[in-house]
């Protein structure tokens, strides 16, 4: 099969520096050779191609956006791209990606304190750490403000109780960075729990239809004493763990755009080659319909992730613009997803084509760091300046 | 150990190929372009070296503006300097003229090992690396898929393919070397690479700077004249036997015999 090519309706590579351009192109050459002849077999097993980490950690994918310590200090646009070409390749691989660099990386390099930062992110970003990030419980998913861990000071230390869920890597982690309520101080916080921790365990959950090479668990956390040292010192109470999802809703609005174009360029290519009534089935007009909308919402979003990313650059991006960004572009990702899985026929459910893999994953990405609707009522309090969360 | 990369810039290997509508060459407008896979591996080869031995590696090419990009890519995998040898006089250069051209930048830089790809995924001539030794009057080892270099760093075993087999030669350096698939698998670039790849010296050579005549290069100078470009012919749909099993194979026989004259 020929390789990936990218779809570029409206020139907007030329939008690109040539930086950019070659970075795309080289993890765009990375997943096509490394990550697309493995994926299907890892999402059949559930599995997570654990194989890929050092060959990411060596190409300098893992905090790329980060600057020091090793990270290769790129701008918001390049990062994007990366997230892009991922995502082209599987939601679990960005997914992955996502939290290694925007929701543990992250965090560590902005409220971490310098032993922290020294300890974790040279080892993170070459692949020889994994992080993980908990923040949503059983009972807390959109509104994780309500939630029950809790972090009990005692002297020097503090001690946590308490579950959390859907807690993509915490199985394969070396340190998960836990939120909990913290009374005392009225507050919450984030804590960098190491693996092997005692009273702490992170079963893994099965029997996901969706994002199915990506590790999901549970973590349990039973009288885990902590050092006061494991507490990231300059975490800003809830707002830190927003700030997190904000780097990573960033790069799933990117991201959605590399999966929508895999679905596409399969359709396209499917559509040319099968025959039904003695025509290709791209001659028909319902298949055109199909194919021109998705072109068209692919060339949208791709815009919309370019102005996005340079806004991010310039320091001038809102929180509410990335809202708007990860909920239409995810959102379009699915309904392509979709079609393109409907355009296909029977061969649409084959893990031959990627399309049904995408389109079960992004059932996750919809949901995951902020569901479709969530990110509609943040944009609705920013229209209207009137909250209608509760 | 200084090292000098030959590279050249083709299209890429999936691209569909479209005649020029005078037949005299192919229309390239809408090619991607890359670094030919063969000197992928000549400088995954130098980069190696390299870290084994220290030194400098240097990239050389010959061909227009865009072959820039190729060069920098080789920049972000690792080379430290790139030259371009880039003048419209070297345009429609034939095989030797492209290996005297690239013999004048190489008497202008410092080697102890020249290496090249096999030959390059565009015209396959496969005659640069070797016309290039001669014009340099270096020893020359081709189509190596293993390079053993001495522990001193001044010759080499290295490994050639050959017809069923392969063959052990021993190099003194300086030396061309044309690199084959399998002599080690090429490096991405890595980002950091990338990013820096604009701060390393890229030269732009001319024929001037080079001393050679405009006249005495291109396709004007060429010895080999490209008379004319056509695709093969287009395949006749095969043909296929009816019948029951025992009969097809014998009317398969019959027809390999009679028709095809291949048995
Ligand atoms: C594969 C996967 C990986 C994940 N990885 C992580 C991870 O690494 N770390 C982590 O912390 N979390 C992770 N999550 C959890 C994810 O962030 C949550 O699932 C998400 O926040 C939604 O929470 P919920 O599932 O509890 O849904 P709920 O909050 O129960 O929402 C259910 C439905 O109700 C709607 N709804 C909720 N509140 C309102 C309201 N006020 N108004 C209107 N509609 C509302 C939602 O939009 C949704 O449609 C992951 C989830 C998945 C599926």
């Amino acid at each position: 099969m020929a390789s990936f090519k990218g779809v570029d309706f409206y020139n907007v590579s030329d939008l690109f520096s040539e930086e950019e351009l070659m970075i795309r192109d080289t993890v765009r050459e990375f997943v096509e050779k490394e990550v697309v002849p493995i994926i299907d077999a890892h999402a059949q097993a559930q599995t997570f191609p654990m194989g890929l980490i050092p060959k990411i950690g060596e190409l300098g994918l893992f905090g790329a956006h980060l600057q020091g310590y090793g990270c290769a200090g790129l701008n918001n646009v390049a990062y994007g791209l990366i997230m892009q070409e991922l995502e082209r390749g599987d939601s679990g691989l960005r997914s992955f990606c996502s939290v290694q660099g925007g929701l543990v990386m992250y965090p560590i390099h902005t409220f971490g304190s310098d032993e922290q930062k020294e300890r974790w992110l040279p080892k993170m970003t070459a692949g020889e750490a994994i992080g993980a990030f908990g923040l949503t419980e059983p009972d807390f998913g959109s509104n994780p403000a309500g939630m029950l861990t809790k972090a009990v000071r005692d002297r020097d230390d503090y001690i946590l109780n308490g579950t959390k869920m859907w807690i993509t890597n915490a199985s394969i982690a070396d340190v998960t960075l836990v939120w909990a309520r913290i009374d005392e101080e009225n507050s919450y916080g984030g804590f960098l729990v190491e693996k092997g921790t005692k009273g702490f365990s992170t079963p893994q959950m099965k029997g996901k239809w969706s994002l199915r090479a990506s590790i999901t668990s549970e973590l349990v956390l039973e009288d885990v004493r902590l050092p006061a040292g494991a507490r990231l010192p300059k975490t800003p109470g809830l707002r830190g763990a927003f700030m997190c999802l904000n780097q990573a809703r960033y790069g799933i609005a990117w991201g959605a755009v590399g999966a929508a174009m895999s679905c596409y360029e399969t359709a396209v290519n499917y559509a040319k080659s099968r025959i039904q009534f003695d025509r290709p089935i791209a001659s028909f007009q319902l298949v055109q319909r199909k194919l021109a909308h998705m072109l068209i919402e692919i060339t949208k979003a791709q815009l919309v992730c370019w102005r996005l990313g340079r806004l991010k650059d310039e320091g001038k991006l809102r929180h509410q613009q990335i809202s708007l960004a990860k909920m239409n572009n995810v959102q379009m990702a699915l309904d392509i997803a979709r079609n393109a899985r409907d355009l296909l026929g029977a061969n649409g459910i084959l893990d031959e084509y990627p399309v049904m893999r995408h389109m079960c994953n992004l059932e996750s990405v919809n949901t995951y760091e902020g569901t479709y609707d969530m990110h509609t009522l943040i944009l609705g309090q920013d229209i209207t300046g009137i909250p209608a969360f509760t | 150990m200084k090292i000098v990369v030959c590279m050249k810039q083709v299209p890429d290997s999936e691209t569909q190929i479209k005649l020029a509508p005078d037949g005299g060459g192919v229309d390239l407008h809408d090619a991607q372009f890359v670094v030919n896979p063969y000197d992928e591996f000549a400088l995954e080869e130098a980069l190696r070296l390299k870290e084994r031995f220290g030194g400098e590696v240097t990239v050389v090419t010959m061909g227009g503006d865009k072959a820039k990009e190729a060069l920098r890519t080789c920049l972000a995998m690792g080379a430290d300097r790139g030259v371009h040898l880039n003048d419209p006089a070297f345009a429609g250069c034939d095989s030797l003229g492209t290996a005297g051209v690239l013999a004048a930048a190489l008497r202008k830089l410092e080697y102890d090992l020249i290496l090249c790809g096999k030959q390059a995924i565009d015209d396959d001539c496969m005659h640069v690396g070797p016309q290039l030794a001669e014009l340099l009057d270096l020893p020359q080892v081709c189509v190596v898929n293993k390079l053993s270099v001495a522990e001193d760093g001044t010759s080499a075993v290295a490994h050639r393919q050959i017809e069923g087999g392969s063959e052990v030669v021993s190099v003194t350096f300086p030396a061309v070397i044309t690199c084959q698939k399998g002599l080690n698998e090429p490096r991405y670039p890595s980002l950091k690479g990338i990013m820096g790849a604009k701060k390393k010296p890229l030269d732009e050579w001319r024929a001037g700077e080079l001393g050679i005549d405009p006249a005495s290069v291109g396709a004007g100078a060429a010895a080999v004249q490209i008379r004319q470009f056509f695709p093969p012919p287009p395949r006749s749909a095969g043909r296929k036997i009816e019948g029951d099993p025992a009969h097809a194979a014998k009317e398969l026989v019959r027809l390999l015999r009679e028709e095809a004259k291949v048995v």
